[in-house]
């Protein structure tokens, strides 16, 4: 953790269902292959719901995890 | 700190690439709970990469119409049914406790409250998200709703053979 080299930041707190996934998406198209982006939500359901858009989409996920209620992500673009 | 997702598994097919997989939307119904959910899945759909496509067909193509358009029809009797409930996304009646819009205005003030997007907000975003939305020709000729009526960024309208493709070719066809 932390020595990632994040390109874009996602702030999608206070969001409810889809809405998560469609800020993610939006965000994810704007950088290169490869490059990582950072979402953080705070609807419980979006745990599950990544990780099936990142298996629908093939956008991996690298890094996962939370704290104070917020959860973290971290996705390579494909 | 905990971990709280596994990396997924990635579905392939046998040569290696990723699968498209294809959902179809029969949109009939035009009542507000149900364009919501037509408008969570669409654009959900469209974000997971699934190529998505709506046939938007009877009551379901008054939610199409233009928010601005208050009476569409070209003889009284499509003239009075647009007047008896007015068209557009934004004035979609609840089948459920709608009391006069009554139903509606507090739905939209706890999806405010709860930072839940409108199916306006949801329908804008799956076009940009490069959803497929076919109005019903049938239905246009039927309401006396003209190209114009619609909003723009549809699909040309086809017919039942069409939607019948679509939903034969695809992995998941709901009808809401």
């Amino acid at each position: 953790m932390g020595n990632l080299d994040i390109k874009l930041k996602v702030d999608a707190t206070g969001l409810s269902c889809p809405l998560p996934i469609l800020k993610a998406t939006q965000a994810i198209r704007t950088v290169a292959s490869g490059e990582l982006i950072e979402v953080v939500a705070t609807d419980p359901g979006s745990v599950k719901d990544f990780a099936a858009w990142a298996g629908s989409t093939g956008n991996a996920l690298v890094e996962s995890d939370s704290a104070d209620g917020k959860y973290r992500f971290v996705f390579r673009h494909k | 700190m905990s971990a709280v997702a596994t990396a997924p598994v990635i579905q392939t097919s046998s040569e290696g690439a990723i699968k498209t997989k294809k959902l179809v939307i029969i949109d009939y119904s035009g009542e507000l709970e149900k364009t919501w959910a037509t408008m969570i899945l669409t654009s959900t759909a469209a974000a997971m990469e699934m190529e998505t496509s709506v046939f938007v067909t009877f009551w379901g193509l008054q939610t199409f119409v233009k928010d601005k358009k208050r009476i569409t029809g070209q003889n009284w009797m499509q003239k009075m049914m647009s007047f008896m409930k007015r068209p557009g996304v934004s004035h979609r009646p609840l089948s459920k406790m709608n009391f006069m819009g009554m139903g509606p205005w507090m739905m939209f003030q706890l999806a405010k409250k709860y930072n839940v997007s409108k199916p306006k907000d949801l329908l804008e975003m799956s076009m940009a998200l490069g959803v497929k939305f076919y109005p019903c020709q049938m239905t246009m000729d039927m309401f006396g709703l003209r190209r114009e009526d619609l909003l723009d960024g549809m699909e040309e309208p086809v017919g039942a053979a069409t939607a019948l493709q679509l939903m034969t070719e695809a992995d998941s066809t709901l009808f809401i």
